[in-house]
């Protein structure tokens, strides 16, 4: 199997080649299968729903989409919005969101050099959620939620990262330490908005901020799937870079890596696509803390196989999450709950049981 | 090959490297000795640009290293810094693998040849064994010995150790000594910070001994290494003897004991003496 692997000639001019020791072509087979992972919970998760639609009119319906065989208008308009225009967006939705946050943190652990670092760590979230707060107390000023979200998530980290800069260098505590600060300034904010709130305003604010899928429409999709993939395969390509950057700053110089430019690149796609996916779909905790961890247990350390498998595992964690957010009961719970009840005893686990490998 | 010249540092308004000057020729294994804080490390972070002198230039294979990009900087002087825990558990094939990096092209670019390379470097520090441990979880000697191949695997015609034998066993130590002296004989020039004034004297080619921030004698070791050097750095502390011809630096206190030599051995000469040297 490792043998045909080998041949592919396109696995080798990426560099996953196999030598002896360097067990590639495992790993290689495991981010396939991830994939495969990934796309069956996809299709199982498309047919679950509160409103019973059998599975043949799902996938019908799918058909009638992607293949010339069945018309869109042979279906019933009431299966066509509920599988097309509310499931499957939102199943995509869920992706691309879990690929973001799960990159971004694998990003900034690497470049952070510390395992507990999380993508919202220089502030993207607090300032999102004090744009998102803007948006829901003042309708009349901005029109929508999400660009004052993604405006300010990404002025928080521009602040934390300008903040931190001194003398043409930006040194990784410093940037931490800014990055907590911009944090705090934004929640106080954020406060502020909350106790001069109306009541509606504020339940609308506690709601968002708690994160969740359920407007998810072809639009957000459209929004945030190109930059995400994007994104995805420029950092899946700087894999390599990311590991010696976290060998730290004056390693990466005598190894020929520019730890200034390539912080500034990685940190800044890692932030983009954090604003982009916070501001559709709110705060959701613990993904891009723990997939890239899950990631390390079962590839090891290195990025170029960290990124991808991280971005697999993220996807599929938000698709089971979300899934459950919407069928555990009749009304939505916000997926945020979910990811942070199911992520904490992971963690714990981690904790007692790798606690010495990964935290060292 | 590598010529410094005229470099001078502070930090903050504290000088730490006065006028420093001095020449390496190509394939010279070079040690840099001298006293803690003495500016060893911070004259090796000005030559490899790590730290921008103030004033003075050093010059690699002929080029001015001011305007060189990082890149190609790596491509000329590979660097074993002091021992160093990193965050992740990377394997140890994989960090010595990282010594490709200046070298690697393409979408991911690391290719079997580079793993060749990096393996066959592992081979040469004789280490293969730990080729599939995670490097977190080695002691501060074996992860010594990694850097050290990592800076093989990098094949550059210049590099920089910063004390690259203070974690290692005695055998260890003569070992990596012993790689130094291969690897400078097949042409590349190293320069060595050490602590030890005997492996100075046995193993290296030329001798640069800094002080007070400024540089103390420079030279073959059998000229260099000599009571008055050491004396002037260290006190009067230390007698160079020769052992059926070799150079053996010892502290005094022990030579007197051994010899019942009387009279110079003073309470503050002896109250140093065990920390110097041990």
């Amino acid at each position: 199997m490792s043998e045909w692997f080998q041949s592919l000639y396109v696995l080798r001019k990426m560099g996953y080649d196999d030598i002896e020791g360097f067990s590639e072509g495992r790993k290689v087979i495991i981010l396939i299968s991830m994939f495969a992972i990934l796309f069956l919970t996809s299709a199982v998760a498309i047919v679950m729903g509160d409103y019973k639609i059998s599975i043949f009119d799902v996938y019908l319906t799918l058909l009638a989409h992607f293949t010339p065989f069945y018309e869109v208008s042979d279906i019933s308009s009431l299966h066509n919005t509920i599988v097309w225009n509310i499931r499957f967006p939102r199943i995509i939705l869920a992706v691309c969101v879990g690929v973001a946050l799960s990159i971004a943190g694998a990003v900034y652990q690497g470049v952070f050099r510390n395992p507990l670092v999380e993508p919202y760590i220089l502030g993207t979230s607090s300032g999102a959620a004090f744009g998102a707060a803007l948006g829901i107390v003042f309708p009349t000023i901005f029109p929508s939620i999400q660009v004052p979200a993604f405006i300010f998530g990404s002025l928080a980290v521009a602040a934390a990262y300008m903040l931190a800069r001194v003398r043409g260098e930006t040194p990784i505590v410093t940037l931490i330490l800014a990055g907590v600060i911009i944090g705090s300034i934004f929640s106080a904010f954020v406060s502020i908005l909350k106790y001069t709130a109306t009541d509606t305003a504020l339940r609308e604010i506690v709601f968002w901020l708690m994160g969740g899928f359920y407007y998810a429409t072809w639009d957000d999709v459209i929004t945030i799937g190109p930059v995400v993939l994007i994104s995805f395969f420029i950092l899946w390509g700087l894999g390599w870079k990311l590991n010696v950057l976290s060998m730290g700053d004056e390693e990466a110089r005598g190894l020929g890596v520019n730890p200034e430019k390539y912080k500034f690149i990685v940190i800044s796609l890692a932030t983009l696509i954090t604003a982009f996916a916070v501001s559709l779909v709110g705060i959701i905790a613990w993904v891009g803390l723990m997939m890239p961890h899950a990631a390390r247990m079962v590839l090891g350390p290195d990025n170029r196989f960290v990124i991808p498998s991280a971005a697999m595992m993220g996807a599929l964690y938000l698709i089971v999450c979300d899934t459950l957010a919407r069928t555990l009961t009749t009304s939505e719970i916000p997926v945020g709950i979910i990811t942070s009840i199911l992520g904490a005893p992971y963690l714990c686990y981690l904790l007692r049981q790798k606690g010495r490998v990964i935290f060292g | 090959m590598l010529k410094v010249r005229n470099i001078h540092f502070n930090y903050g308004s504290t000088p730490v490297l006065r006028d420093i000057s001095f020449e390496v020729d190509e394939g010279t294994l070079c040690g840099l000795f001298g006293p803690n804080g003495s500016g060893k490390t911070t004259l090796f972070k000005c030559c490899l640009k790590f730290l921008k002198a103030h004033r003075g230039s050093v010059r690699m294979n002929g080029t001015d290293i001011s305007g060189l990009r990082i890149e190609d900087m790596a491509k000329l002087v590979s660097y074993v810094p002091q021992e160093h825990k990193p965050p992740f558990p990377y394997l140890v094939r994989e960090v010595v693998l990282m010594g490709r990096t200046p070298h690697l092209g393409g979408f991911f670019g690391v290719s079997r040849k580079d793993k060749k390379i990096a393996l066959d470097a592992l081979d040469m520090v004789g280490i293969t064994e730990l080729a599939d441990r995670p490097y977190s979880q080695l002691s501060g000697g074996q992860r010594q010995m990694v850097l050290m191949a990592r800076a093989i695997a990098q094949e550059t015609p210049l590099m920089f150790l910063d004390e690259p034998t203070s974690a290692l066993d005695f055998s260890n130590q003569i070992r990596i000594w012993k790689i130094m002296q291969m690897i400078a004989e097949e042409g590349v020039t190293i320069l060595a910070c050490s602590h030890d004034p005997n492996h100075v004297a046995w193993f290296c080619d030329k001798v640069v001994v800094m002080n007070g921030n400024g540089i103390a004698a420079e030279g073959a070791p059998s000229e260099v290494i000599s009571e008055e050097t050491l004396r002037e750095i260290y006190g009067d502390i230390c007698s160079v003897r020769a052992v059926d011809g070799v150079r053996m630096v010892m502290p005094r206190w022990i030579m007197d004991k051994t010899y019942g030599g009387i009279g110079s051995l003073t309470p503050e000469a002896s109250a140093g003496m065990g920390m110097t040297y041990d």
